[in-house]
């Protein structure tokens, strides 16, 4: 595995405000990163400090083997998306895309054959003669992405440029990255906030918070195995129960009421103050509850149809529980339900460092 | 990881902030700004050194050099003695009657034109666009095309040359612009706003008072300052309508300066220039970022 | 007791309402206090605007001298107006002294708003410093021009004593070069506000567009001109519109600098109108110059909505 961007101990702090704190990050030739966060956690930091809009405190950037620390933009290698697309307003598209090789006096028919390569690819070519503001959202930011591939570099660099789209042409234009990518297969740095974008197009995911990195996994991984509360609560929705309780030995006490969680694959045995924490989607209801290690009586509080299925809240104890059930069930407030889980699918915090134990 | 390492070993390790050397252009960019800030501080230099020099040292030439005897003689006289013709009273009298105008045209108006921006925004009624339209045209007229017919008409009713005449000219002028601004203040204010004094029955005035007038006071500092400088400054007005009696400071230091009558005492011009841009420099310094917003608010859409 | 009186006043008024409300609310709808409060807007339009500026028209179609009458000469006036050398000069003047300032003002408010724009830790003295003469009147800034320019004792004899003793800095004794002598004092009040609405302008472009062409290399001095400068059309016809307006109008400056001479060198058509309407007593003659200086601001508006109906068009097409 070669190393296409390394990040070595980066940090960047405005005046006494850190934003990012000795970050370390490895990404793969031809890996999709996604940079995941609440706003406000580093994200679109450390993108402008790979992409050198932003001079970093300390620390090293590297990027195709080479210390670009002290680079200019230019010279790094790389090309970028932005969220409002900054496409140079009073020039047609062919120009946009053009005039960064021309200022670098590229010859006229390397840049011919580079836009020629990149319109196609983007199937822009007919709007080559057109001016942004002519153009639709969703042009635009494909004018952007055009922008990018003209350079010809080995690493992209997203900063939330599906954002001011709706959420049509959203998802639209998802799938088309994702399907650049595969043909490309360059490397890819993305960031943004909707957790939708991130586990459907990301490689491996960074969520970030405070200017850390808090896990860093393939989807599949961070969904089920989130390393912590955090991580837990941030990804999926409606987002996962959280029943906090008294661990002893492989028993879990929440408002009196012992739940054992032997199946549970624990990675170190300590007792006190946890957290279960349980997707709406593993707790079955009924007849699959009775298979199921765990199971409580419970009362339906709220029901909300989504169409496709519908979450119930009832409560364990106190806390709240949501769970998701098909469509069909029909369910009404104060009837009372059996549901099971399988702690096995579950996860398990400590309470006080809210780790995953 | 160790090949990681391998690649970046050899090479002298980038590391941190990119270390900052004072380059040409930076030298350049306050190279630059120092010399046009030069530009623009000098005549105010030599406005301070002339007026504190005697006469016979300004006559040694050296208008650059700090006064090698310190006098403020210039400036009492300025102030009380220096002459116009053969009225030797200073700017004195000058200043006053700015004093007099600018404190009754500043407040007419500004009440006129919030008015106006108030009833343009919420009240429109027919032609009240079409008014609106005249005035912003008003705003581009070059004012010689309507000083005589005012004359005219300001005499017919006994008010040319007077001072309710100067306040009532200040008015009409000012009013294109204030009125943009209050209109274009109004205009960017929630509808719901209005919609919740309709809904509690307040009619135009009760709105007005209730509700617009306080939270109209961040813009009216803007109008307050646009318009103290520009009624303290103005020149052409003065000479027009205000007539002997009221001769405001402006058009009194000119008569000063290019009075031809006797020597010319270089010092107690330049000391009369300071006392007459004394006042609006004072606004100047003092408001600070609101007097560029109320330029910039000035000049919206032109 | 105001409460009261405010509280009769909005009952009468939402009674006057209750009749529209069924109606969408901004309608225009006749509202006599919205009238009332407005007349002196009314006036000033109407009155002032309209009205004075049709008598100023029509008395200079009119003998006038020293009072106004109705006396129909047909366009004499105009015919005598432009073969006078004094007026022909006027106009020429202001044609040059507007190229001039305006295109100086421009280049130098847009250079300086570009230098402001470099991360200057010092932003707001330099500001202030810039602004400063803008406050100051424009009689302030003629006479403090006039002093710095006297031929025996201003800048060039400043500079012949340090030693260069064939400086030659006097613009404003000299027939030929005294306009150049006002366009630098009007430079030195107005380019900070000129500097003021670039920054602005500046300050309000995309900081992603900046990001856009550092990543596409493009050199800063490139960005500015061919990227930033053009997506600035609406700071640069603010600054342009209200450098035509100071143009057009300019009086003081002159009376304070150079009462117009040496001989016709500085004469503005200002200046001529009100000599006309005041000391020769020809109201006739004034009123004729005071019409054409209408002209250019009529076609500046009607360019205007030239360019306003054009965009229309284009819009629709779209």
């Amino acid at each position: 595995m070669t190393s296409s961007v390394s990040i070595r101990e980066l940090s960047l702090s405005f005046g006494h405000v850190k934003v990012l704190e000795s970050l370390d990050l490895e990404v793969a030739q031809g890996e999709f990163i996604v940079l995941l966060g609440p706003s406000g956690c580093g994200k679109s930091t450390l993108l402008n400090c790979i992409a050198g809009l932003l001079d970093v405190s300390d620390g090293e950037i590297h990027i195709s083997g080479r210390n670009v620390t002290w680079d200019e933009p230019k010279d790094r290698g790389i090309g970028m998306v932005f969220q409002s697309y900054a496409l140079y307003p009073q020039m047609t598209v062919e120009r946009n895309l053009s005039f960064g090789l021309r200022v670098a006096r590229m010859p006229k028919p390397e840049i011919d054959a580079r836009v020629k390569r990149a319109s196609e690819i983007l199937q822009i070519e007919p709007l080559l003669q057109r001016k942004p503001v002519e153009l639709s959202g969703g042009q635009r930011q494909r004018v952007a992405i055009g922008r990018a591939l003209v350079r010809d570099v080995d690493v992209f660099l997203f900063d939330e440029p599906l954002s001011n789209l709706d959420a049509k042409l959203r998802s639209d234009l998802r799938i088309e990255i994702k399907r650049l990518h595969q043909r490309l297969k360059n490397t890819m740095i993305y960031v943004t906030h909707d957790q939708v974008e991130a586990m459907t197009l990301a490689d491996r995911i960074a969520i970030m918070k405070n200017g850390v990195i808090q896990q860093l996994d393939d989807p599949h991984t961070i969904y089920n195995k989130p390393v912590n509360l955090f991580v837990a609560g941030f990804i999926g929705s409606p987002s996962m129960n959280f029943l906090r309780g008294q661990l002893t030995g492989t028993d879990i006490s929440v408002d009196g009421q012992t739940i054992s969680i032997a199946s549970y694959p624990f990675e170190s045995h300590a007792g006190g103050p946890a957290v279960l924490g349980i997707r709406p989607e593993h707790v079955a209801l009924g007849d699959e509850a009775r298979k199921m290690p765990v199971q409580i009586e419970s009362e339906i509080e709220l029901v909300e149809p989504m169409g496709a299925d519908t979450i119930a809240w009832t409560k364990i104890g106190t806390q709240s529980l949501t769970f998701r059930a098909a469509a069909e069930v029909h369910l009404v407030p104060g009837q009372k339900v059996l549901i099971g889980f399988d702690p096995s699918r579950g996860s398990v915090f400590n309470a006080e460092s809210g780790q995953r134990i | 990881m160790t090949n990681l390492a391998a690649t970046s070993a050899g090479a002298i390790s980038a590391r941190g902030p990119k270390p900052r050397t004072l380059t040409a252009s930076r030298i350049g960019v306050y190279a630059f700004l120092i010399i046009a800030a030069l530009f623009f501080l000098l005549p105010l230099w030599v406005m301070v050194v002339t007026s504190l020099k005697t006469l016979p040292e300004i006559r040694q030439g050296h208008l650059f050099n700090w006064p090698e005897l310190l006098t403020f003689e210039p400036w009492l006289k300025a102030w009380d003695t220096a002459c116009t013709g053969r009225d030797c009273n200073g700017l004195k009298p000058g200043f006053w009657n700015s004093v007099k105008i600018t404190a009754l045209s500043v407040p007419v108006s500004i009440v006129v034109a919030m008015i106006n921006g108030y009833a343009l925004s919420f009240w429109k009624y027919r032609g009240s666009e079409f008014l609106f339209g005249v005035l912003i045209f008003g705003a581009f007229v070059p004012y010689q095309v309507v000083i005589y017919p005012l004359i005219i008409g300001l005499s017919k009713v006994g008010l040319f040359a007077t001072l309710p005449g100067i306040v009532i000219v200040h008015t009409i002028f000012g009013m294109p612009i204030l009125t943009l601004l209050y209109r274009n203040f109004f205009a960017s204010l929630p509808i719901e706003l209005f919609k919740a004094g309709r809904v509690d029955w307040a009619g135009f005035w009760g709105i007005f008072f209730r509700i617009m007038l306080p939270m109209s006071v961040p813009i009216t500092i803007v109008a307050v300052i646009l318009q103290t400088t520009g009624i303290w400054n103005d020149f052409l007005f003065g000479t027009v309508f205000a007539g002997r009696e009221n001769m405001p400071m402006t058009v009194q230091l000119n008569n000063i300066v290019t009075t031809t009558t006797g020597v010319r005492e270089y010092n107690v011009n330049m000391a009369a220039t300071i006392l007459t841009a004394a006042v609006p420099l004072v606004v100047y310094f003092i408001s600070g970022k609101w007097f560029v917003r109320g330029i910039a608010a000035g000049a919206v859409k032109g | 007791m105001t409460q009261v009186a405010q509280g009769g006043e909005g009952a009468a008024a939402g009674f006057a309402s209750a009749a529209t409300r069924r109606k969408p609310r901004l309608r225009k709808r006749l509202n006599v206090q919205s009238v009332l409060g407005t007349t002196p807007m009314i006036a000033t339009a109407v009155g002032v605007f309209i009205i004075c500026i049709i008598f100023s028209i029509i008395w200079s179609f009119t003998n006038s001298k020293l009072f106004p009458n109705f006396n129909f000469i047909g366009w004499a006036q105009y015919q005598r107006l432009w073969s006078t050398d004094r007026w022909i000069i006027s106009v020429q003047n202001v044609a040059v002294f507007g190229v001039l300032s305006i295109v100086g003002g421009m280049v130098f408010g847009y250079l300086l708003a570009v230098f402001m724009d470099q991360r200057i830790k010092q932003e707001d003295l330099f500001r202030s410093i810039f602004l400063y003469p803008f406050a100051m009147s424009l009689v302030v800034t003629g006479l403090v021009w006039q002093w710095m320019f006297d031929p025996n004792l201003g800048i060039q004899s400043a500079v012949r004593q340090m030693g260069w003793t064939s400086f030659e800095f006097a613009p404003l004794v000299k027939q030929e070069t005294a306009l150049y002598g006002v366009v630098l004092g009007g430079l030195w009040n107005g380019v900070g506000v000129t500097m003021a609405i670039m920054l602005a302008g500046l300050r309000g472009v995309d900081s992603e567009i900046w990001k856009a062409a550092k990543v596409d290399g493009i050199p800063t001095w490139k960005t500015y001109l061919f990227v930033v400068l053009p997506m600035m059309r609406g700071a640069i016809a603010t600054a342009f519109i209200l450098q035509c307006t100071g143009v057009v109008r300019v009086f003081d400056i002159v009376i304070a600098m150079t009462q117009g001479g040496p001989g016709v060198s500085t004469q503005m058509p200002a200046i001529y109108v009100i000599q006309h309407i005041t000391d020769r007593v020809n109201v006739g003659q004034g009123m004729a110059a005071a019409t054409m200086m209408l002209l250019p601001v009529m076609v500046l508006i009607g360019l205007q909505y030239l360019v306003r109906w054009n965009a229309n068009r284009r819009a629709g097409r779209a």
